[in-house]
């Protein structure tokens, strides 16, 4: 049928894979970075500055990340901004990254009690003060299993981003099919690769989680 | 000149009016405690004292300055009044050491070492020099007030707030904690607090103040007002103990 | 080289839109209707720990819960003809669909099942009830009263994620979105306007998720 053995299958998906890791760490810290901003805009209680980060999040909650992603890819050349499709997926998921980290924090910050920012206020700390060192610290701790667990959808939401024509696993495979006509092996072979990379984060996250769970007693 | 001085103090929450113009001053070394019944005002009213409230209308003066609504007349007040919580609130990722070290380190700068000694001289006089290595859920309901009280006493303020401050506490742990807030009335600390301890009140106080829907009812020496009340209502209220 | 947006263009193909607003409830609807009877009785089992199928449905649920969303929908709608199921393309859409809401739901009702009190269970037993009796009467309001929240945020999330069910032909919305561009290049103002159209659908779908839900869970007597 083809000269494509096996081993050439998961060679190629292999170097594209690459991508995928690249993308997803890309999107994952530069959406941590935002969100963490976002976060701080959020609870610093300007109640306009509040509304518009719950709209944020709200816009990207509530769309598909594949019109996320359209949006920049198209709506940025309108704009004079031509984009590869790197850059429109790079961007497009940094930005739905952001958008729940900044809510997964937020309740993390929210589940840190009033009185832990009344403590801190009467023993004369201003709001960065309260933050670094009362809220963040005890915030983190809690926040660590479910943004470890977020890391499983942006690895997942990159496989979007091959729509917009960025070659990462998912797009490779296309690209193999089309070449090996053997969709099954090849399909089979992109959900493992997904599997190792997705599985390991979740289990990490379950791990941590449980971790916290025995320390809150 | 008084040290606090409240005057005209309003407060709302929504429709609800909770302090309807409160006249208060609070003298260097006055013990004074406020009494009433729940919904009286009188934890909302010591809450404005550290700024925890914002107030709608009236003026706060400490030490002859009027505090503003900036950010740092309210850090200026909070330097000179601290408080205690009914909850506690320690900071439970930080040894008992470390909670009474935090703030003269980050907000008065203190050296570390210089906030240590304060630290260890402030929880050696609550009682706990030896648990100063412990987290706060390490330590009893009891112990953790009086971590919180050395919290305070470490900022050296010049007022110390007690917010219900035995009303969290099992009964066999209230009396180390009142110990050690009559230790600091003995010693000239100025100190306002909510309380329902009316023994206790009565002993370590200089003054009470009764608080009724809002208003100061009737203040005056414990003895007077406890045995001379001139309302019904602080009558009732001190009958209503018995 | 400014730009003049035209919304316009996409007024004569609102049909089309509204065709993809159809499908894609369609699939949604259907998806979450079985999907979630599938996650509660892999939930039931999973939480009951009966030996073989509990493992079986927990490698499933890792499985689904750690690939992507698109790749379960090529792989069943490229990969199966292999094995001789041959799918339509709304048909391999809504089995991708059920699948990945089951696997998720089933860990969702898990943890409400695994939350409720082991008293209530021993107290169902004592009064002689057997499994499937404490299951259906003891167990399974209450747990999926208690993640009722996070359940109708996943099945937003499977509407939301159907878009790309548009990459197997599937006439949903982003379907009609893609063909319209291809005919009128007004790729943004089309891409916006289903953007608009997505955005309007789950804020009704979580709405009406909670009613339903209101609905579900409400205090009455059944005597």
């Amino acid at each position: 049928m083809s000269e494509f053995s096996l081993w050439d299958i998961v060679y190629n998906l292999l170097l594209a894979a690459r991508w995928t890791v690249l993308l997803s760490l890309t999107a994952f810290v530069l959406g941590g970075i935002v969100g963490l901003l976002l976060l701080m805009v959020r609870t610093a209680g300007n109640p306009w500055a509040m509304r518009l980060v719950r709209g944020y999040v709200e816009l990207f909650q509530g769309t598909p990340l594949l019109m996320q992603l359209f949006i920049v890819f198209f709506g940025l050349p309108l704009i004079g901004i031509d984009v590869s499709p790197w850059i429109a997926a790079m961007l497009g998921l940094t930005l739905f990254t952001s958008a729940f980290l900044t809510e997964i924090w937020r309740g993390c910050v929210e589940s840190i009690g009033l009185g832990q920012w009344e403590a801190s206020a009467s023993l004369g700390m201003n709001f960065r003060q309260q933050m670094r060192y009362i809220i963040l610290p005890q915030a983190l701790r809690i926040a660590v299993p479910p943004t470890v667990g977020f890391s499983v959808q942006v690895v997942k939401g990159t496989a979007v981003a091959s729509i917009i024509g960025f070659v990462e696993l998912t797009k490779a495979g296309t690209m193999i099919t089309n070449a090996t006509y053997a969709p099954f092996t090849v399909y089979g072979c992109v959900a493992v690769m997904y599997f190792l990379i997705c599985f390991p984060l979740s289990l990490y996250a379950r791990h941590l989680e449980g971790k916290l769970r025995h320390v809150a007693r | 000149m008084s040290l606090v001085e409240l005057h005209a103090i309003h407060k709302s929450f929504g429709e609800l009016e909770v302090l309807k113009g409160i006249d208060l001053k609070i003298e260097e070394g006055q013990v004074i405690a406020l009494i009433g019944k729940s919904g009286s005002g009188k934890s909302t009213l010591l809450r404005t004292i550290n700024g925890l409230e914002t107030i709608n209308d009236g003026t706060i003066m400490v030490a002859g300055k009027k505090v503003g609504d900036r950010d740092t007349d309210v850090l200026t007040l909070r330097l000179n009044v601290g408080m205690v919580f009914q909850q506690f609130n320690l900071f439970p990722h930080y040894t008992a050491l470390e909670n009474v070290m935090l703030s003269p380190q980050v907000v008065k700068k203190q050296s570390k070492a210089e906030a240590k000694d304060v630290a260890e001289e402030m929880l050696a006089k609550v009682g706990l020099a030896d648990k100063m290595m412990h987290y706060p859920d390490q330590l009893s309901g009891g112990q953790q007030q009086r971590v919180a009280i050395a919290r305070a006493l470490a900022m050296k303020p010049r007022v110390l707030l007690c917010d219900e401050v035995t009303s969290a506490l099992d009964p066999e742990l209230v009396n180390e904690v009142l110990a050690v807030v009559r230790q600091l009335a003995e010693e000239g600390m100025t100190l306002v607090m909510v309380t329902h301890e009316m023994r206790f009140a009565r002993e370590v106080c200089d003054k009470l103040v009764f608080m009724h829907q809002g208003r100061i009812h009737e203040s005056g020496a414990p003895e007077d007002v406890f045995a001379n009340p001139k309302t019904p209502e602080l009558a009732s209220f001190v009958g209503g103990l018995a | 080289m400014a730009y003049e947006f035209d919304f316009g263009a996409i007024v004569p193909h609102w049909q089309l839109l509204l065709d993809g607003v159809v499908l894609t409830t369609e699939l949604t609807v259907i998806g979450a209707v079985v999907g979630v009877s599938l996650g509660t009785l892999a939930a039931w089992a999973r939480a009951s720990r009966a030996p073989v199928i509990s493992q079986i449905v927990g490698i499933y649920v890792e499985l689904i819960r750690n690939t992507p969303f698109l790749v379960q929908l090529f792989f069943i709608f490229f990969g199966l003809p292999a094995l001789g199921v041959k799918l339509s393309e709304f048909q391999a859409a809504v089995l991708a669909m059920i699948v990945n809401l089951g696997a998720y739901s089933t860990e969702i009702i898990r943890a409400g099942i695994l939350a409720i009190p082991k008293g209530q269970i021993e107290a169902a037993q004592s009064l002689a009830m057997n499994r499937v009796q404490i299951f259906r009467y003891v167990i399974i309001r209450p747990a999926l009263k208690k993640i009722w929240p996070a359940l109708s945020s996943q099945i937003v999330i499977v509407m939301l994620g159907s878009s790309v069910c548009s990459q197997i032909a599937a006439e949903e919305l982003t379907f009609a979105a893609n063909y319209i561009q291809a005919v009128n290049f007004r790729a943004f103002e089309v891409y916006f306007v289903a953007t608009a159209l997505y955005l309007v659908m789950s804020v009704l779908l979580r709405w009406g998720l909670k009613i339903f839900g209101n609905f579900l869970f409400e205090r009455r007597s059944h005597v």
